[in-house]
């Protein structure tokens, strides 16, 4: 392994901004365990994609790390109890979502024993010594990381399982890992890295030889010297264990500390001076990005074949009477984390998920804690204060300045105001990565970042709109043309009925003469057969008429409630 | 003077040559207008316009034989999209209700009887099933113009509004400007549920 | 009810009132030097620009049915009145600052649409109107410096006596205690042939260590209420500098070769309102250029405009023209100057 202790190769982004990190308040050696809870609420979407199809029945008994949801579709990802107890419920509850909507829960009532579910690992750890990482193939690995429920930890949640697919297609040269962690307030990666270095480490290895990189970066924020002194320590003692003929780069990287570093974009601008291309992947430049997190995760699924049940969340803000990071138990209530941790109930101003800067206001505390909740913010008052209402944008173009994506916000926000998504369109609203810079910079207090999630989504309603106009007149179209076809199948059956009958009435003419000439005396026989013929179509069509009556409205053996209903809706239509 | 009319005249020709020629070399294609209008109908098909589609509406539009506000589906949107492709006056929507949110068609299983009227009745087929068999609405193909409702001789068919889900839900637009008091009123009230409700 | 409030939530770092205070107060520098230089006159106009500019904007603000507290709050309005106040000269009688902040606030802001909405510098359009309305009362009424040897000056009392009422002290002449400025001077003699630059320099009542007589102190009072400014991170350096570097580079070629007629850069830059200019009115926010490329050209126009109207022009200053010259080029500035967004080509860029 080779290992750079200084710094090197940073390639500054723009803009960002410098943020008091107020890290130090949850900032400790110890990761505490939650206690379990009485009730565990799962919810079956806790990543991008499509939520996950549960498997157990309300009344089963499921087992810790037992899969409840499976997963439905390529970019998916199963769903697992986070304890040993029994079902009691399936059904929609609110769930940790910045819109206060419900969602669909796998409710368990837990017993206490904690007992595993029968997790088999791929290798055990003291073969770790790379005989046992080589002995696997990527797709065993990938396959783990698929069942074990991963995704991306980071923040973006995206199943790692595919991502990992997605990159070894791709031929991905560099793997970077995101071990920066820029927003305030939060330290559970720098807790996990200053605790589990060795995992995160060996983890790491499984993602590489996954993706097939010739190099690994892992890029940490300079403000967490602690936690880059851990990965070092390792990363060398893993060089002097290591033969000669595996030697695995994995190199760490310290970047200055400005928000938000921690962006995949940045980190990627920051590590490699590459860009990635607007509106494509790290990979379409040989670049794939992991979290830290998600690197201890795949670790455990693969040596010790635990899924994704747990996790480590930082609980801090000024109204947390100890702020610390705790492993949670997913599905845990936040209420209950609350409690743990102790909070002052008459001080609390905002309860936020996730950092200042890019989490969400919850709607209440009776979430859960899902696989996505890397931070809870209790803030007292003054901390995090609700902005005055928005002054008229002055621009001062603080907003452009502090852009990492070097955007011209006040240019988006203008014509997202006027809703001229097209123009919005035009200044690449869809490059903005919402990282809160601008709103942040700007001295009139505009919800810039509000304004661009309010463009973006109507952008995409509106395009879900016209495609659903499009089939709407597709459909119609359709339609239209199998009527005009019906129409004019009629029309000719008709056109062949008549011609058949004056085939015939000729006949009959023929006939006639020829019974004429030859003298017979059934001289008015034509006519009556003209009315006789009338007769018969009437007597036919009447027929055909009350057949089809019978067919239509199936009204025979009804029941009286259901004639009742009938007559009541025909009185109805009759009156309107 | 002779001249100078001569040279007017000569001048005016050659001026009127050189723009006719451009009209045809440079020539626009443009969709038909219809085209374009039709494109910007929500193509519910409902006949709220007293036309028997989009497409006949459209075109009555384009003939200037009807105003652009009698798409309720459409709602002020569509208004706005076809005020800017006519370069017309923006007109108010004629239907006095407005619509909540987009709403399907769903039929009640246990008392539909089968007839097929509301299959006939449906503009874009978004309703399966057969004689004397139970129906059912596409959901994802409807598009809530409610023809459906009226031919039901058993009034099985209600119209509901779609579903607010997380996977639907959209960011509001924010109000809370300074020079909107009663918004700015609005949100310091929101803040404060919003208070009350986060407090244990 | 539950509704969506957006990240961020951390406080923002600074608010358009505190922007604008700090612009103001980071002016007091400049505000005390020009007093002790030019008297109490000014101050006079900046009191009396104050009252007026809060009159109307509290007017405006009335009629156009907007919050008129928070607004006020804004501190915009006690900005421009400031800068206006500045601007005009020390003597200037109470209703050309009234006729000044009518223009500035009802039509240059209130009139496009107030904060935010304004294409030109209101400080600015005001002042150029009223140099083209009222020529004579703009540059003669300048009083001489405090350090001119021989000086004549009068009392508080006196100035707001001449200022309210024109009226003088009897024994006192407006003569006796008004000077033209090192910039007027310079640009009359050495455009009519009357005198050089050294014989201007023999008189003494012109030019000072750095600059004009006088303007030398105000200027680097200026210059150092701008750097406090770049420090507090209130104002970008783009414009500033390019500003001051494209006057100072044209005076110096222009003035290596004849040297006799054209002043050095050094006077350029500390005379009239060039600092001033440079730090407190080509950064308006509102009017200023917005990308960092425009920002230097911007500023870049202004520096050079400056010069060629002050060297060729018909006004011996040229800070406002200049501006509302490039105020009308900023929509085009931003359109082309637009910087490579992160993962886009050079050439995918402007919608």
């Amino acid at each position: 392994m080779s290992v750079s202790q200084q710094l090197q190769g940073i390639w500054p982004f723009p803009g960002g901004i410098k943020l008091d990190g107020k890290k130090s308040l949850s900032c400790q050696t110890v990761i505490n365990h939650a206690e379990l809870p009485r009730e565990l609420e799962i919810p079956l979407s806790q990543h991008i994609g499509h939520p996950a199809e549960a498997v157990v029945k309300v009344g089963d008994s499921v087992k810790k790390g037992q899969l409840i949801g499976h997963a439905k579709g390529f970019v998916s990802a199963p769903v697992h109890a986070s304890s040993s107890g029994i079902v009691t419920a399936i059904e929609e509850r609110l769930v940790p979502h910045p819109s206060g909507l419900p969602a669909l829960c796998v409710i368990i009532d837990t017993d206490g024993y904690d007992h595993w579910y029968d997790c088999t690992a791929l290798i055990a750890k003291n073969d770790a010594e790379h005989n046992g990482l080589n002995a696997l193939s990527a797709e065993q690995i990938t396959g783990k990381v698929a069942e074990a429920g991963i995704v991306g930890l980071g923040g973006a949640l995206y199943p790692s399982a595919a991502k990992l697919q997605t990159a070894r297609k791709k031929d991905s040269d560099t793997l970077i890992i995101n071990a920066a962690e820029c927003e305030p307030y939060i330290t559970c990666d720098d807790a996990l890295m200053r605790n589990r270095p060795e995992e995160i480490i060996l983890g790491i290895l499984l993602i590489k030889k996954v993706v097939g990189a010739e190099r690994c970066l892992i890029g940490i924020e300079d403000n967490k010297p602690e936690a880059w002194q851990a990965l070092l320590d390792t990363i060398q003692g893993y060089q002097r264990a290591s033969h000669e003929h595996d030697k695995q780069s994995i190199e760490i990287i310290q970047v200055p500390t400005r928000y938000p570093a921690g962006g995949e974009k940045q980190l990627i601008q920051v590590l490699t001076g590459r860009e990635v291309p607007s509106q494509g992947l790290p990979m379409d430049i040989g670049i794939i990005c992991h979290n830290i997190t998600t690197a201890a995760a795949v670790y455990q699924a693969v040596y010790r074949g635990e899924p994704l049940v747990s996790r480590i969340v930082t609980i801090t803000g000024g109204a947390i009477k100890k702020p610390q990071n705790m492993e949670v138990a997913i599905g845990t209530s936040i209420r209950e984390v609350l409690d743990q941790a102790g909070w002052h109930k008459e001080r609390v101003d905002k309860i936020i998920m996730g950092g200042p800067m890019m989490g969400f206001a919850l709607p209440s505390i009776d979430v859960p804690v899902t696989k996505a909740t890397n931070c809870i913010l209790v803030s007292e008052p003054g901390e995090l204060p609700t902005p005055p209402p928005a002054m008229p944008c002055i621009r001062c173009a603080r907003c452009a300045d502090s852009c990492p994506m070097s955007l011209l916000p006040q240019q988006m926000y203008w014509y997202a105001k006027a809703r001229e998504l097209e123009k919005v369109q035009d200044y690449n609203i869809f490059d903005c990565i919402e990282c809160g810079c601008c709103s942040y910079s700007c001295p009139s207090n505009i919800p810039l970042v509000q304004y661009f999630r309010y463009a973006k989504n109507e952008i995409w309603d509106d395009e879900r709109e016209r495609n659903k106009a499009n089939l709407a007149r597709e459909r119609h179209e359709f339609r239209q043309e199998r009527l005009e076809k019906a129409k004019k199948a009629k029309q000719e059956a008709a056109r062949l009925r008549k011609e058949k009958l004056a085939k015939k009435k000729a006949e009959d003419k023929k006939n006639a003469a020829a019974a004429k000439d030859g003298g017979s005396k059934s001289d008015n026989k034509p006519a009556s057969s003209h009315a006789d013929l009338i007769a018969e179509a009437i007597a036919r069509s009447k027929a055909k008429k009350a057949q089809q009556q019978a067919l239509k409205k199936n009204t025979e053996n009804l029941t009286e409630a259901q004639q009742k209903q009938v007559n009541e809706a025909n009185e109805r239509r009759k009156k309107s | 003077m002779l001249w100078g009319i001569l040279a007017l005249i000569a001048l005016a020709a050659f001026f009127g040559l050189l723009l006719g020629l451009a009209a045809i070399v440079f020539k626009v294609e443009s969709s038909p207008v219809v085209e374009q209008i039709d494109a910007l109908l929500p193509q519910t098909q409902c006949g709220q316009c007293s036309f028997a589609g989009c497409r006949p509406y459209a075109e009555a539009i384009a003939a200037g034989e009807a105003p652009i506000n009698l798409c309720p589906p459409g709602g002020e949107k569509t208004v706005q999209a076809l005020a800017d492709l006519l370069d017309v006056d923006v007109l108010p929507l004629e239907e006095d209700e407005v619509l909540e949110g987009p709403v399907v068609a769903v039929i009640i299983e246990d008392t539909c009887i089968g007839c097929t009227l509301c299959i006939q009745a449906c503009p874009v087929d978004a309703i399966v099933g057969a004689a004397k068999q139970m129906h059912t609405v596409i959901e994802s193909e409807c598009t809530g113009c409610e023809l459906c409702v009226a031919p039901c001789p058993v009034d099985c068919i209600e119209m509901i509004p779609v579903k607010k889900t997380i996977s639907n839900w959209r960011w509001p637009e924010p109000q809370y400007d300074v020079n909107n008091e009663q918004a700015a009123n609005i949100f310091t009230t929101i803040e404060k549920v919003l208070a009350e409700s986060t407090h244990p | 009810m539950f509704v969506a409030q957006s990240s961020p939530f951390l406080k923002p770092a600074l608010s358009v009132s505190k922007m604008m205070l700090v612009v103001t107060l980071a002016l007091i520098p400049g505000i005390i030097t020009s007093t002790w230089v030019f008297g109490f006159g000014v101050l006079v106009n900046i009191v009396l620009a104050i009252i007026f500019a809060l009159g109307f904007e509290a007017l405006m603000l009335y009629l156009r049915k907007r919050p008129i507290k928070v607004y006020l709050n804004d501190k915009s309005a006690l900005l421009t009145a400031v800068l206006l106040g500045l601007a005009l000269p020390p003597l200037a009688p109470w209703w050309l600052t009234l006729v000044g902040i009518f223009f500035a606030i009802v039509i240059a802001k209130h009139l496009y649409g107030g904060l935010g909405y304004n294409p030109f510098n209101p400080a600015m359009a005001a002042y150029a109107i009223l140099l083209i309305s009222f020529p004579a009362e703009m540059t003669t009424l300048w009083p001489s410096p405090s350090m001119l040897a021989g000086h004549e000056s009068v009392n508080f009392l006196q100035t707001l006596n001449f200022q309210l009422f024109n009226q003088l002290p009897p024994s006192v002449t407006l003569d006796a205690i008004s000077y033209a400025t090192p910039l007027d001077v310079v640009r009359t003699s050495v455009i009519n042939g009357l005198a050089s630059i050294s014989e201007i320099e023999e008189t003494g009542k012109t030019f000072g260590m750095l600059g004009g007589l006088g303007t030398e102190w105000v200027n680097l009072a200026f210059l150092a209420g701008g750097l406090f400014l770049l420090k507090k991170g209130v104002i970008q350096w783009h414009i500033p500098l390019s500003l001051l570097a494209t006057l100072g580079f044209f005076s110096l070629l222009f003035g290596s070769f004849e040297l006799d007629s054209n002043p050095s850069p050094l006077f350029q830059l500390f005379s009239g309102a060039t600092m001033l200019g440079a730090f407190f009115i080509a950064t308006d926010p509102v009017t200023a250029a917005t990308t960092p490329k425009g920002r230097i050209i911007y500023g870049a126009g202004i520096g050079l405009l400056i010069y060629i109207i002050r060297t060729w022009g018909g006004y011996p200053d040229a800070i406002a023209f200049s501006v509302l010259i490039m105020n009308m080029c900023v929509p085009m500035l931003d359109y082309y100057t637009q910087p490579r967004v992160y993962g886009h080509n050079d050439r995918d860029q402007q919608p």
